[in-house]
């Protein structure tokens, strides 16, 4: 048992690159036109990264806006509050609600299309 | 009242509006510059048009009524019609305009692939076209009295004949800049007079605070049920507006569906404008006409107002250009609605026996000559809630169709159409009654008028069930579809074929013959 035999013995095999040249020719595109399970996984990505955000946002509608009849039926003393002579409800839904709907609605385009900019560099622009 | 004033003023909005329809007319050539424009309308203009096209006779006059009425609890109209926007903006803006659907039955037929699904959605369509129309045509009759003293069917069948001649000559391309131009007629109609009254009330130091002070109006939820009311109220505006016929129609003329999208925040932007002046009209009544509400006039509180207020040559000024706003919003409302009614009739029913346009122009007609009849016939009802009415029925049908179709792979054919008809069933039956007059004690009243909190949650429960039931049966493309909906236009992906031109059997769309 010498030394010198166990560097040859090592020696490095190298072929050619078989699967880099076929991920190369089936892009994401062509995986989801064909409907395969990698394409519908990332198709099914998408979908879900925007009903997550639409819901998010739904949600926090509901949590403001939605819950006010339940505040102002449970806790009657808050809709007897005057804000600069007008009272409080009468603020909240006859001004302060449309700027807030106007900012989340916004907002949530600004999500939504950062969300498909997303989806169009990992599919691969034209 | 001098009626002159009042005169001139609706015949000036609807020679405009003939006018502007006119100009229109000579870009109108084929079928889908009839319905939709053929997409080539900037995103302003869009805008404007989709809310010109949205504040109805209920928003111009219905919320001022309510207002001055019932107070507080009014106040979830026009927030509900507004954030109606929002969840519209939030799950079907950028999706619907993908599909590439001109109407709701496009969109059902494109998505669970059925022909009877299809039919469903489209005698839907027209079911909430008439109950939306109808009380268009009630405050149109209402408007006129008011202002020239004419008996109330006078103005129900002169919105009828301008809307009919617009749509019947030029279809939605004229439409679009009309309801653009009536966008911003509305605003103005509202906003200068206000000024006015508020200077003048507070140059008369305030009167009338006492009558503001009063606990049941001044206070939300004070009424018997008033939490189901409320919440009902909150769930049909909400769900309703992504479910209006006339309001789906509208995103196709967007580029894509990120133009579609910004539409919409654009157009929630010009309704948070307008929607802050009619409440401010119920609360002035409140102070100056506070008769009508015992006499049960409220409606026409905006009107009454200037001659209330202000008196002489002004006041009569005003009265005549708020009617003129107030004919705008019918005129505006009532065509998109005609549109839209129209092309669902002609393309589902006319479309084997006559080519696009000719059908379409005949089904324009039978539109507006039975929403007559029907106004005639329909017991008064405030406009407000005649029209929160058709937004139930809305909330109950194709905000379900919508929502599953959009984002649930699972949603079939069979169970789709079950949740339309029990959903259909169920609200057009509260409806119906609630509009000829049938009232019942307790629970069950409240329920009667306000179904949505009942209907929708059951609607979306029988097409969640149905559809797991009939899994089998999920449509052959849908993968495509799911494609088509939710991909950015500008990847290339096979998105199907589906074409809504030639959804439909033997639909012709011969350009030649046109115009």
């Amino acid at each position: 048992m010498s030394d010198a035999t166990e560097p040859a013995r090592r020696q490095r095999v190298t072929g050619p690159r078989r699967t880099a040249g076929r991920s190369r020719n089936m892009s994401i595109r062509s995986e989801i036109d064909a409907r395969t399970p990698l394409g519908e996984v990332y198709m099914q990505s998408l979908v879900r990264t925007q009903l997550r955000l639409a819901v998010g946002v739904a949600l926090l509608v509901l949590c403001t806006l939605g819950t006010l009849p339940l505040l102002f039926w449970a806790f009657p003393a808050i809709t007897r509050v005057q804000v600069l002579g007008v009272p409080l409800p009468w603020l909240v839904l006859g001004l302060a609600a449309y700027p807030f709907l106007v900012a989340v609605g916004h907002f949530y385009v600004g999500r939504a299309e950062r969300n498909e900019r997303a989806f169009t560099d990992l599919v691969g622009p034209e | 009242m001098i009626p002159v004033a009042g005169v001139v003023a609706v015949l000036l909005v609807a020679a405009a509006t003939l006018a502007i329809g006119a100009f229109g007319l000579r870009v109108a050539r084929t079928t889908s510059d009839f319905y939709v424009a053929s997409r080539a309308v900037g995103s302003v203009a869009n805008a404007s048009a989709i809310s010109g096209e949205y504040l109805s006779a209920a928003s111009f006059l219905g919320v001022a009524g309510l207002v001055l009425a019932r107070g507080a609890d009014s106040l979830w109209y026009p927030v509900g019609w507004t954030a109606g926007y929002l969840i519209l903006l939030l799950f079907v803006a950028a999706p619907l305009r993908r599909s590439g659907a001109y109407t709701l039955p496009d969109f059902a037929h494109l998505r669970v692939e059925s022909l009877p699904t299809r039919r469903t959605a489209s005698a839907l369509v027209v079911l909430i076209g008439f109950f939306y129309l109808i009380p268009q045509f009630q405050g149109a009759g209402l408007t006129l009295t008011a202002l020239t003293g004419a008996p109330s069917w006078v103005g129900a069948a002169v919105v009828a004949v301008v809307v009919l001649l617009n749509v019947v000559a030029g279809g939605m391309r004229s439409i679009t800049l009309v309801q653009a131009f009536q966008y911003w007629l509305k605003l103005v109609a509202l906003l200068v007079p206000v000024c006015f009254f508020l200077l003048v009330w507070q140059g008369q130091g305030s009167p009338g605070a006492g009558r503001l002070d009063v606990t049941d109006w001044v206070e939300p939820l004070t009424g018997p049920h008033a939490l189901y009311l409320t919440y009902s109220l909150i769930l049909a505006t909400f769900l309703g507006t992504m479910g209006l016929p006339h309001v789906v129609v509208r995103f196709y003329t967007n580029r894509d569906g990120r133009a579609a999208r910004r539409t919409t925040v654009a157009v929630l932007g010009l309704l948070s404008c307008f929607y802050l002046l009619p409440p401010l009209y119920g609360v002035l009544g409140r102070v100056y006409a506070f008769d009508l509400v015992r006499t049960g006039r409220t409606d026409s509180v905006v009107l009454e107002l200037p001659s209330r207020v202000i008196g002489g040559p002004l006041g009569d000024f005003f009265t005549a250009v708020l009617g003129a706003g107030a004919f705008a919003a019918f005129l505006s409302t009532s065509s998109g609605l005609m549109v839209s009614v129209a092309g669902v009739v002609s393309q589902d029913l006319l479309s084997h026996r006559l080519d696009g346009v000719t059908a379409f122009r005949v089904a324009g007609t039978l539109a507006a000559v039975v929403t007559l009849g029907l106004t005639l016939a329909a017991s008064g009802l405030a406009v407000a809630h005649a029209v929160e009415l058709a937004f139930a029925v809305a909330a109950s049908t194709f905000c379900p169709l919508l929502l599953l179709g959009i984002w649930w792979r699972g949603l079939t054919a069979p169970g789709a159409m079950a949740g339309l008809i029990a959903g259909g069933a169920t609200s057009v039956a509260a409806v119906g009654a609630t509009m000829f007059g049938v009232s019942a004690p307790g629970f069950l009243g409240a329920a009667l008028s306000q179904p949505a909190a009942l209907t929708v949650p059951l609607s979306f429960a029988v097409m969640l069930v149905g559809s797991r039931l009939t899994r089998a049966q999920l449509p052959r493309h849908l993968s495509q579809t799911m494609v088509r909906l939710h991909a950015p236009e500008q990847l290339h992906l096979d998105r199907g074929s589906y074409h809504p031109e030639r959804a439909t059997v033997r639909r012709g769309n011969r350009p030649s013959t046109a115009v």
